[in-house]
């Protein structure tokens, strides 16, 4: 049994210990906004926060989640509320296709907290986990910058 | 264990895939009953809020009493903003307010016309349909606001959702005219006046794709996102080597899995693979993960066949030998060999290109409901009709008894176009009576891709006291696109992309192709031939350029001269055109100029002088029927490592209709082409593919991207095309190029990444 916060709730976890906290939260509680693009941590679709860090969902335990607090993409906007990090991907136009972009979504967010004004150099090596094959990367880095200063 | 054979009727299916295949010319793009105000009676497979509002003059608009709009993209998105930009063009022509439009995504259905989003056409091709569909309902909507207001409907204008005469200061707003307006015919298009370039509100203005803030929150519903109620989950094994088949299976430990309740064998597919299954052996679980777990203890033994025998290292010895030997010609103007006969300086060069995968983001998935004799699909698909056709095929059932619904595709780069994945879901929902989501993993997807064909290009050429070519053959040979539909050689469009429609000023130029055995499936990649052909062309210039020590800009533009419209016909070409008629997108080399021109003059060409490991390189392609130059920046470290500080896209698009997207598209073209010319490459050993992943089959990161792409357009009023793909080819050529500029080093081979620079 595994005891964990989910986007604020309290939940209860008694499956396989060893399945990753990509498919809990998708196939157990509906929270699609969490992609499934590697199942290898090698392209970082599948980032949430777990107490606050950016991890690799898909290469996360279940058995090693007791007592911790998950945020996901589906629960970002705080009472519907954009986080700054949301608000400057509106405000470049970042996504094509998009799917990749919860996971890069959150990878900006987790920075912003150790980073609060990255430079190019340190959102280069903070992003560099996340690939985005329609290659937004440079609006990405862009919408970094600005949600930055709005934090600022 | 069930035995289910995916059979496929090719007659059936070559009539359904083809015809609306990525290539070939549907003889009515746009469909008969667009005017239609009322589809026949059951007619529609899936009727739309648009079909049902009671003001619908076409298939892809229906307006409501409450004046919302509904407006139908019956093309995918993935990526590129379809999803927004054709509903802008009828928003536009309708006067409508967008925040009052509501968009809905078309299922599968001939109806609408041609779905297969492929080849950069959408916009091409449904321009005039979704300013139609917007002018008929606007149309119908002032002749009833001129018989309730008892005014000469010329007298009306419109606007922001409102039918205003201006005489009078009296306004009636589109929801309260539906019902008057409903009842009136639907005007002829030759009816129909358009809104002048001058009064548009929407078409060339920045607008924020539809779906934006549910991609930023993650609430977007990509393929994998589908749950339907009672749904099982299945993962599948697919034979190592294309053609394979079970030898034996043992499946105990596999069902031994908590989770898991069976396992089904899905036959191989008999030839031609067209985009049915591959087969193999599908482990059903009550989950994902568990389906997966399961399949890991499967301990399945194939058949290989005859494809085992592939191993690309002396399968690309062989191309190499292959394309420097004569071969069916695809162009001649003048007397290539003549003209080589006389003497002179003579280049030659072979360039090559390896396979790629696609590798979107959203792996392939798809979930099928199949129950009393019909099946509803919900799947990422480029080609809804292809996937209505391939499931129907693959459970004997009628194509009419096919729902085909269309998710966001996170990604489809042309892989999204084969749904083989959708006709797995199907099957198995069949066999098992409930709904099935099927879900490719990474290395599936990479495994089991349509690949972009590998290639051997050659390039000859005598050179004058300018160094400029009286001469020029080209020639290249790959395994076809058509392999994978039972046609043995290369058809034409697939030499129709940058072999045999070079658009240089050449006295004599002859084209020729081969075709190389297939052993895998091969299918279309974003700017398909295109890339090797225009990284091997573009590539061959600079090098005559420099070979004259001439500026490469300067070069170009005198090989392509003044600039014309080319008549390839004249010479041979029985060219495709990329689908659209030659008169109205003539290959017309003086476009092509003026993009190279306007490359030269924004991104600084000639001011700063190569050296200290920086260079710069230029190309300039037609494709898609757009015009793209593109000048690449590279600085090259002491230990050969590439950066690319600058990239500028130069289009000619035609008319633009949201022009940040179009940057969007011509901004990631770039970076795509950077990762398949610097990284991209697939090899088989035995026929088994040897990259499994992200870390085997590299693509562009962050750290990789160009840091700057900066795009701009030539304005040219010219008929819009498209701009998914023509960003990429020119790129590549480009960054070859620059590396050259930067090191002395000319790198024939993708990818790059492989050629020691110091």
């Amino acid at each position: 049994m595994v005891n964990l916060t989910v986007n604020g709730k309290a939940r209860m976890y008694d499956g396989d210990p060893d399945m990753p906290l990509l498919w809990y939260v998708r196939d157990d509680l509906r929270l699609t906004g969490t992609r499934f693009g590697c199942g290898a941590g090698l392209c970082g679709a599948c980032t949430v926060h777990v107490d606050g860090q950016a991890v690799r969902s898909c290469q996360t335990k279940m058995s090693t989640l007791a007592g911790k607090t998950v945020l996901t993409i589906d629960a970002l906007a705080a009472n519907g509320a954009m986080h700054p990090v949301q608000k400057a991907w509106v405000t470049h136009n970042v996504p094509q296709c998009g799917y990749c972009q919860s996971g890069q979504i959150m990878s900006a967010a987790a920075l912003l907290k150790t980073t609060p004004n990255p430079t190019d150099a340190d959102i280069d090596r903070a992003m560099a986990g996340n690939i985005c094959r329609c290659g937004t990367y440079q609006r990405i880095r862009a919408a970094i910058h600005t949600a930055a200063k709005e934090r600022a | 264990m069930f035995i289910e054979n995916i059979s496929l009727n090719r007659r059936q299916f070559l009539n359904g895939v083809i015809s609306t295949g990525a290539f070939v010319v549907a003889s009515r793009l746009v469909p008969e009953d667009l005017f239609a105000q009322t589809a026949p009676a059951g007619a529609a497979i899936f009727n739309t809020k648009a079909d049902t509002a009671p003001l619908h003059p076409s298939v892809y608009l229906g307006i409501e009493p409450d004046g919302t709009v509904f407006i139908v993209t019956h093309r995918s998105e993935m990526g590129t903003g379809i999803r927004t930009s054709l509903p802008l063009v009828a928003a536009d022509e309708l006067d409508a307010d967008w925040s009052r439009c509501r968009i809905e995504q078309g299922v599968g259905d001939t109806r609408y016309g041609d779905q297969n989003t492929d080849g950069s056409r959408s916009i091409r091709d449904f321009y005039e349909a979704f300013r139609i569909a917007g002018a008929s309902a606007r149309s119908m909507l002032v002749a009833a606001a001129a018989t309730q207001m008892n005014v000469p409907a010329a007298e009306l204008t419109t606007a922001n959702h409102e039918v205003v005469h201006a005489k009078s200061g009296k306004k009636a707003g589109y929801g309260s005219l539906v019902a008057a307006a409903a009842k009136l015919p639907v005007p002829k298009k030759e009816a129909l006046a358009f809104k002048p370039k001058t009064a548009w509100k929407y078409v060339g203005k920045e607008r924020q794709i539809y779906d934006l803030n549910n991609i930023a929150t993650g609430k977007a519903e990509f393929g994998l996102d589908v749950y339907r109620d009672g749904m099982v989950f299945a993962s599948v094994e697919h034979p190592p080597v294309v053609g394979g088949t079970v030898k034996s299976l043992d499946d105990k430990a596999a069902l031994a899995v908590k989770g898991v309740s069976q396992t089904v064998t899905i036959d191989a597919p008999k030839p031609p693979l067209l985009f049915q299954s591959l087969g193999g052996v599908a482990v059903v679980a009550n989950s994902t993960w568990a389906a997966m777990q399961g399949r890991k203890k499967l301990n399945v033994q194939w058949n290989d066949g005859p494809h085992a025998s592939f191993t690309s290292e002396p399968f690309k010895a062989a191309m190499i030998e292959k394309v420097k030997q004569p071969a069916k010609v695809a162009r001649n103007l003048g007397n290539v060999e003549a003209e080589f006969a006389k003497g002179g300086k003579i280049m030659e060069a072979v360039y090559y290109t390896p396979m790629a995968a696609h590798a979107a983001m959203e792996p392939p998935a798809a979930v099928a409901d199949f129950r009393n004799g019909k099946c509803e699909v919900w799947t990422p698909t480029q080609n809804p009709q292809a996937a209505q056709d391939t499931v129907a095929a693959a459970l004997g059932i009628d194509k009419k008894n096919v729902i085909c619904h269309v998710t966001l595709l996170g990604g489809g780069f042309g892989r999204k176009s084969k749904p083989d994945f959708a006709a797995e879901a199907a099957v198995l929902s069949k066999k098992l009576g409930k709904p099935v989501k099927v879900i490719w993993t990474r290395e599936d997807d990479i495994h089991h891709d349509f690949y972009h064909a590998t290639a051997a290009v050659y390039h000859k050429a005598v050179v004058n006291g300018r160094g400029k070519p009286t001469a020029w053959l080209q020639r290249s040979v790959f395994p076809p696109i058509g392999s994978t539909f039972g046609a043995p050689a290369p058809l034409g469009f697939e030499l129709d992309m940058g072999l045999d429609d070079t658009a240089y000023d050449i006295p004599n130029i002859r084209a020729e192709n081969a075709g190389a055995d297939a052993h895998v499936r091969i299918g279309w990649f974003r700017a398909v031939t295109n890339n090797f052909h225009a990284f091997a062309a573009h590539s061959f210039a600079d090098e005559m350029a420099h070979a004259a020590n001439r500026d490469s800009l300067e070069f170009l533009l005198d090989m392509i001269g003044p600039g014309k419209i080319i008549d390839l016909k004249a010479q041979g070409v029985d060219y495709s055109n990329y689908g659209a008629p030659i008169d109205k997108y003539p290959v017309d080399s003086r476009r092509l100029r003026r993009v190279l021109e306007v490359a030269g003059e924004k991104s600084n060409w000639g001011k700063k002088k190569p050296g200290g490991g920086w260079g710069i390189g230029i190309a300039a392609h037609r494709s898609f029927n757009t015009y793209v130059a593109s000048v690449v920046e590279v600085e090259v470290d002491a230990q050969g490592r590439v950066r690319i500080p600058r990239i500028d896209q130069v289009a000619d698009p035609g008319v633009v209709i949201n022009p940040d997207r179009v940057r969007s598209q011509l901004e990631g073209g770039a970076v795509m082409g950077v990762g398949l010319a610097m990284f991209g490459e697939i090899t088989a050993a035995n026929g088994r593919i040897q990259q499994n992943n992200f870390d085997g089959f590299r693509v562009a990161r962050m750290n990789d991207a160009p840091v700057q792409v900066n795009v701009h357009f030539v304005e040219s009023g010219n008929l819009p095309t498209g701009v998914g793909e023509p960003g990429l080819p020119p790129v590549i050529a480009a960054l070859a190029n620059a590396i050259y500029s930067a090191t002395g080093k000319r790198v024939r081979e993708m990818p790059f990444s492989k050629t020691k620079l110091v």
